[in-house]
């Protein structure tokens, strides 16, 4: 990414940023050593922005296999008396809770090392999988909670979580969300400190582990009541409002900018006081007392889960209040689920004190809902025009076909999870988290003794296989389970922005690293591997029924093929023209590359029902000649 | 911003990997150069992959408003693709709206699986026009083809928004912003296409 985006610079000044962005700057300005994460929306600009300075900031920075061992590789070096960073998206945080809820009995030593681990979830489910809110694994893991609710406070609360951490020897959470880690703002920076080599100390003078587990669990619970005494006078938590209120707003995230927003619509300001609380675990409850004992109304704005509407609740019973009314999820004026918006915020204020409110005119609506009824349609998503995958499933769909079959498929998570969608060719029966695809493929490929008579496929990419599908590959051979796995190799982390992985044989920095070779490795377990080219249909799909008709035993089959995407920015050409002769053209009476193959570089003439490319969208891959059979897609080599 | 209101909504849309987030936090680094206070919200990821994509911007002369526009509280429409300006209308017009919209249609992929057809197009802009205060309507497609770059289309409606004069943006202020944006051998093009634009509306 170009320098001119600003979160690299040496000066005091002020950028346009992204909130990932205000991420990296804070952790610069922290004198951050050491970075790791794996990649995950909405997280992976904040490894890859540093990844992009550890060159000329002197920082070890990777992506690593899995946010478990990213997250133990920054907690070793913290240790060490690094300034250390993991970044991961919610779902990422579950699978490195188990070493963070040990790292929280133990501590980071004596070396004076500090760590955050920033975790960015996605409320509404943007592009997960599921919204989990990961403020609860925080008070799960014993680990001080902080939340930004702007792309400055992002910085700040970095720069201070890494000095919190460093003085309580703790790791810090910083939880960030879709609309702060992809909202921009202008961010004012501090002055980067000067490079000095930091020299790595080992720690043995003590031992690291949290067993016994009890005087450990002790000491934590010690050390976050410390932590709460600080968090009780934290500048960053803030009040604003009359000094008695009608209604005290208590928000975090999300839910800052909506509160006041939504009270500066509906006019509400010298009635309303708004509570912004950012330190949220441990929670500040003698902060929150004293502005709950000015109101005897609460009304909670927060995202997703009532996290703060129990702390709330908690601090009226442990702090002694009485006659205190709290509105938000669990009274049923906020949604128990999703983003919190200016609209939820509004609706929920309106409704507490009786006021209408009307965006825009009841003869407005009424126009715009009567155009969209009658002209709208929906946009689903799918794959990119020379996706690599559409061949894949392609050939899946006509090899099970041919072979007549009633596969079960078990999916993964990656870009080949658009398969799912109505525009993709709906072939996975069943779709969990990252690497579940094979385990659950292990599992069900045991059935066969009690008559479970379905062929079972797992399907996973590359960088996914190396996240967590390679332990169920092992449990799957050890245990002699009957399955074809799926390995769509595009070289990439194609899904979050094309981001390195071991098989690709170059790391997060762009440097030269070892390539892990899929066949060998699957090879050397035990499994038989075949190896196919997505942009050879025919080949892969006789290839497929061979597997298919292959009884027992582990099946792998490598599907090869770049990622259309890396391929055209890398080599900045188009293999082929590529064009449909309309001559030939059957249009309607066929329709198979438009319907049925669905490459969005295809357009459709609504008179004649005939096929056309968009020159615009078609990046010359020619894979659609094949599937023609007419021939009337043709394709000229581009000199 | 006198005559604006404040905040200024504005929102950019089109398809994913039309470059409509390019263009936003191009406008958005010149207006945050000129003291304004602004938030940009995008999404991208999964929801890039041919589906719809915007990117909302709240500018303020007051303070940082959060990314997420209210329910019709848009002010500005700027569009790379008709359908989709529709779509931002249904949720985000109102009586004042002003819309800007390229014509050339990108046929989503149910309407190629034969599932849903797409909107006549005098119909689409017929309805854009109902919906906006103003609109205006340039094929910004066709233009960047005529320069032999279809992928500068988003450039072109960049100028477009410049001619159409609906934010306190100068022409040499843009300019100077795609200097620090593209890398030389691409600026002459990109200031062609510019130009282009700004010359059609």
């Amino acid at each position: 990414m170009s320098a001119s985006y600003g979160y690299d610079q040496e000066e005091k000044v002020s950028k346009f940023l992204l909130g990932n962005e205000a991420i990296v700057r804070g952790a610069l300005e922290a004198r951050v050593n050491f970075a790791a994460g794996y990649p995950g929306t909405p997280s992976s600009e904040i490894i890859e922005r540093l990844a992009g300075v550890a060159a000329q900031r002197g920082l070890h920075v990777e992506w690593s296999t899995n946010e478990k061992v990213a997250t133990e590789g920054a907690g070793a070096a913290a240790t060490a008396g690094l300034a250390t960073l993991s970044a991961m998206k919610n779902a990422g945080l579950s699978v490195a809770l188990d070493f963070l809820t040990h790292l929280s009995l133990t501590g980071l030593g004596k070396q004076g090392g500090s760590m955050v681990v920033a975790v960015c979830d996605d409320p509404d489910a943007h592009s997960s999988g599921d919204e989990t809110d990961s403020r609860w694994q925080a008070r799960f893991a014993y680990a001080p909670l902080l939340e930004p609710t702007s792309v400055q406070e992002a910085r700040d609360l970095v720069k201070y979580a890494f000095e919190l951490s460093r003085a309580q020897a703790r790791y810090v959470m910083l939880r960030s969300y879709t609309r702060l880690s992809h909202a921009s703002s202008i961010v004012e920076m501090g002055q980067l400190p000067p490079l000095a080599d930091q020299k790595a100390v080992s720690d043995s003078d003590g031992c690291l582990t949290p067993y016994l587990a009890r005087p450990a669990h002790a000491r934590a619970i010690e050390a976050l009541e410390g932590i709460r005494g600080e968090f009780e006078e934290s500048a960053f938590n803030d009040y604003q409002g009359p000094e008695a209120p009608e209604l005290l707003i208590v928000c975090s995230g999300a839910g800052y900018p909506a509160a006041l927003e939504a009270v500066e619509i509906l006019g509400l300001e010298g009635r309303v006081g708004i509570l912004k609380l950012v330190t949220l675990w441990p929670f500040p409850q003698k902060l929150a007392a004293k502005h709950l004992a000015a109101c005897d109304r609460a009304l909670i704005l927060e995202e997703v889960d009532p996290f703060l509407e129990l702390m709330i609740k908690e601090t009226i019973s442990d702090q002694g209040l009485t006659g205190k009314t709290v509105l938000g999820k669990g009274s049923g004026q906020v949604p128990m689920f999703g983003e919190m918006t200016p609209d939820r915020a509004v609706a929920a204020l309106a409704g507490i004190f009786g006021l209408e409110y009307e965006a825009r005119s009841a003869g407005y609506v009424e126009k715009a809902d009567k155009l969209v009824d009658e002209l709208l349609v929906s946009r689903g998503l799918t794959w990119c025009p020379g996706c690599p995958h559409r061949g894949s499933f392609w050939s899946l769909e006509r090899a099970i076909k041919a072979e007549g079959v009633d596969a079960f498929i078990t999916g993964d998570i990656g870009c080949y999870t658009l398969d799912v969608f109505p525009e993709g060719k709906c072939q996975m029966n069943m779709l969990h988290a990252m690497g579940s695809g094979l385990g659950l493929a292990s599992g069900l490929g045991q059935l066969g003794k009690m008559d479970y008579d379905q062929p079972v496929i797992s399907i996973c990419g590359d960088s996914t296989f190396f996240h967590s599908s390679l332990s169920g590959l092992i449990n799957a051979i050890y245990n002699g389970s009957n399955l074809i796995h799926i390995i769509l190799d595009n070289a990439a982390t194609a899904m979050t922005g094309f981001q390195a992985h071991p098989g690709v044989g170059y790391n997060a920095m762009g440097q030269p690293a070892a390539k892990i070779d899929l066949e060998e490795l699957c090879t050397s377990l035990g499994a038989s591997v075949t190896v196919a080219d997505a942009f050879d249909l025919k080949a892969t799909a006789k290839t497929m029924r061979g597997l298919l008709q292959q009884k027992g035993g582990v099946r792998v089959l490598i599907i090869r093929r770049p990622c259309e995407l890396v391929r055209m920015r890398q080599e900045k050409s188009k293999p082929f023209k590529v064009y449909v002769d309309q001559e030939t053209c059957k249009g309607e009476e066929c329709g198979i590359c438009y319907s049925s193959f669905r490459c969005p570089a295809f357009a459709l003439d609504r008179e004649g029902g005939k096929a056309r490319i968009r020159d615009d969208a078609c990046p010359g891959c020619g894979l659609c000649v094949q599937i023609c059979p007419f021939k009337a897609i043709q394709s000229e080599e581009v000199a | 911003m006198t005559s604006y209101s404040d905040p200024y909504n504005l929102i950019v849309c089109g398809v994913g990997g039309q470059g409509n987030i390019l263009i936003s936090r191009m406008i958005g680094r010149i207006l945050a150069a000129k003291g304004y206070y602004l938030t940009i919200g995008e999404t991208f990821g999964a929801a890039q992959r041919g589906g719809s994509v915007f990117s909302s911007m709240r500018i303020s002369q007051k303070r940082y408003y959060g990314p997420l526009v209210p329910t019709g509280q848009g002010h500005l429409v700027l569009s790379l693709e008709p359908l989709e300006a529709l779509r931002m209308l249904a949720a985000y017009g109102n009586e004042q709206v002003v819309t800007i919209t390229n014509t050339q249609a990108i046929q989503p992929v149910g309407v190629l699986a034969r599932r849903n057809d797409y909107p006549q197009m005098d119909r689409l802009t017929g309805a854009i026009e109902e919906l906006s205060q103003k609109a205006w309507f340039v094929n910004v497609t066709e233009m960047a083809v005529e320069l032999g770059a279809p992928i500068v289309a988003n450039i072109v409606l960049l100028g477009c928004l410049l001619g159409a004069g609906q934010l306190p943006l100068e022409p040499a202020e843009v300019e100077q912003e795609m200097q620090a944006t593209f890398p030389p051998d691409k600026l002459e093009l990109n200031l062609e296409a510019f130009k282009k634009g700004m010359a059609a509306v």
